[in-house]
């Protein structure tokens, strides 16, 4: 509505303002500022140029970041060969997988219990609770949770991923929260309260009801979950123990040493992953908004 | 589980005042909450109970601590101990790193925003149709791997790298122009990974924005940057200030960036820490640097919420 009301007033204050002495250029339009598009498009060019040239230089056949030799997909060979990073593959995805489910499953639970009633003392708490991960630096998480966990270690000799799990839960909550909250608040209440009239129970009312119209929120956050949970850097560097390298950590690691196109090829199959989940993220959403 | 007893609870006693219904509703919202908040205590919130604890203690020989209180960790942020003979002076060091994350993020925030804000402007005055592609364009960045996109700007600012390349393969320079492991890599790098963050937040505020205010401007004569800096730029404000947070702390708190960029010479706060439970072996002082940078990022998000709540007694 209001496009097209600025629209339409915008041809009249246009052919208000440009004088005849500057002829018959485009019409006065109130959205332009100078120079904001170019730097937009610089922006985007920015944003895309230098990933672009990551994925280029991963099909280069020869060893050297800089110098084209030619198209081979000898570093995704390399890569898929390379022993550690097998490992750190599927060390990444199972610690993601755990995570994002039980972050999925405990932000479900707790989007239900914040959003269903009026505001409460204690409500600041939960959603103080919930978003501090985003809001304490990672680093300093990091080496909170390997104190932390150096005590437990000590103390049940347990030198397992469950550590990786818990950490990468517990940051992964918040994201999967939000979601699920919007999801759940833009949600019509009267088709339960309708089922609960019809004498369903309230746990078949969850089942039947809600749960089927949460899905696609749910489904968003799971999925949110798992990029945030493979993309770790900083807490998984502290909190892993020897030997536990995921696929972020190992190419931290790598970058300390000659970096090989192999370093390209391994982050354009990242970077594919991640692009394709959060495309499939975008659609869910956009799905939802127009049934 | 806790879904179904919780459920079921409600249905058991049947709720008879409104009074007992929201006490229930409340108790329900606890049950359905508890078991996220535990996961976050114990995997986020508690620990940093032990860091707070641990910078008052003393430091071990070979890292970890010793149980004995001691302020040296304190002590150690700002002061040097001078190993002969026990006089404190200012560490300069440490200093240096204190500022240079300050002065880093500032300009950080300060490129972001100028980047940002023309950007943001440019998605919310696109064709609805359109809006959204362009919106997905800027989130795509946000979603991927921060290391893989500050390794893509390493490679694009190394001395054998794309820009270097060019100017030497155009006769500019003889030599390639040192770039990485400065502090100018730092920024560059920071800008460019957390742009999103401050291009998210203008454009949601935006997006509200009546255009038929920047009309009445234009009727009344103002000058393009006039209605920018008199209409546009105060109704947006909010966004801009969201932004602004969103860039500063975790630019504050940079850990990856800083690392691959600037090398081991060019450190900032999230370095220094790292350092201090690795090869420093002083738990106690990479303790208490860690409260210090969470102290300033909470000081931060205060001067937030301060600029928020202003704004909202203003315009009520």
């Amino acid at each position: 509505m209001a496009d097209i009301a600025s629209g339409n007033r915008q041809v009249e204050s246009g052919s208000a303002k440009v004088s005849p002495a500057q002829g018959p250029q485009k019409p006065f339009s109130v959205r332009h500022q100078p120079g904001f598009t170019f730097i937009a498009i610089a922006c985007f060019f920015m944003l895309y140029a230098p990933m672009f040239a990551l994925v280029t230089y991963s099909f280069n056949a020869g060893s050297n970041l800089a110098i084209w030799e030619g198209f081979s997909l000898r570093w995704y060979v390399t890569a898929w060969h390379n022993e550690q990073v097998q490992e750190a593959t599927i060390r990444s995805v199972i610690v993601a997988t755990f995570a994002s489910l039980s972050a999925t499953t405990l932000a479900t639970m707790a989007a239900l219990g914040t959003t269903r009633t009026g505001s409460f003392r204690g409500i600041t708490v939960i959603y103080a609770m919930v978003n501090q991960p985003l809001m304490v630096p990672e680093i300093v998480t990091g080496v909170a949770l390997l104190t932390f966990f150096a005590i437990i270690k000590q103390a049940t000799d347990y030198h397992g991923l469950g550590y990786l799990i818990l950490a990468h839960t517990a940051f992964c909550i918040p994201f999967a929260y939000l979601p699920i909250r919007a999801r759940l608040e833009n949600m019509d209440l009267t088709l339960e309260t309708a089922a609960a009239d019809l004498y369903a129970t309230p746990w078949r009312t969850f089942k039947r009801v809600t749960l089927p119209l949460l899905w696609p929120g749910i489904l968003a956050g799971l999925m949110l979950a798992f990029v945030i949970s493979l993309d770790d850097v900083v807490i998984t560097e502290f909190v892993k123990s020897a030997g536990q390298d995921t696929l972020p950590t190992y190419m931290l690691g790598q970058l300390r040493r000659v970096i090989t196109p192999e370093i390209n090829a391994i982050s354009t199959v990242l970077l594919a992953v991640s692009v394709a989940i959060v495309t499939i993220f975008f659609f869910l959403s956009r799905i939802k908004r127009t049934s | 589980m806790a879904v179904q007893t919780s459920f079921n609870k409600d249905a058991a006693d049947p709720p008879t005042t409104p009074q007992s219904q929201q006490a229930n509703r409340v108790k329900r919202s606890w049950l359905l909450s508890t078991p996220a908040l535990v996961v976050l205590f114990i995997g986020a919130s508690g620990p940093l109970l032990i860091v707070l604890l641990y910078s008052f203690l003393q430091a071990g020989d070979y890292g970890g601590v010793e149980w004995a209180w001691s302020i040296d960790g304190w002590v150690k942020v700002f002061l040097s101990r001078d190993i002969f003979d026990d006089t404190l002076s200012i560490a300069d060091a440490h200093v240096t790193i204190l500022w240079r994350s300050m002065r880093l993020s500032f300009l950080t925030t300060m490129i972001a925003l100028l980047l940002g804000f023309p950007t943001a402007y440019f998605i919310a005055t696109r064709p609805m149709r359109t809006r959204s592609l362009w919106l997905f364009l800027i989130t795509i960045p946000f979603w991927t791997n921060l290391l893989i996109r500050t390794f893509a700007i390493l490679e694009v600012i190394r001395n054998q790298g794309v820009i270097n390349s060019f100017l030497m393969g155009m006769g500019f320079t003889e030599e390639p122009i040192q770039m990485l492991y400065t502090d100018f890599a730092i920024m560059v790098g920071m800008a460019y990974v957390y742009l999103p963050l401050m291009v998210l937040p203008i454009y949601a505020s935006m997006e509200k924005l009546d255009f038929r205010l920047v009309e009445a401007g234009y009727d009344l004569y103002a000058t393009r940057f006039r209605v920018l800096r008199k209409i546009i730029f105060p109704l947006v404000k909010p966004g801009v200030v969201a932004g602004s947070i969103l860039v500063f702390i975790p630019s504050l708190g940079a850990y990856v960036t800083p690392r691959v960029l600037g090398g081991g010479k060019h450190m900032m706060l999230g370095n220094l820490i790292e350092l201090q439970f690795g090869q420093g072996r002083n738990w106690p002082l990479g303790a208490a640097l860690s409260i210090t940078l969470l102290a300033l990022v909470m000081a931060a998000l205060i001067v937030y919420v301060g600029t928020v709540q202003k704004q909202d007694r203003g315009h009520g």
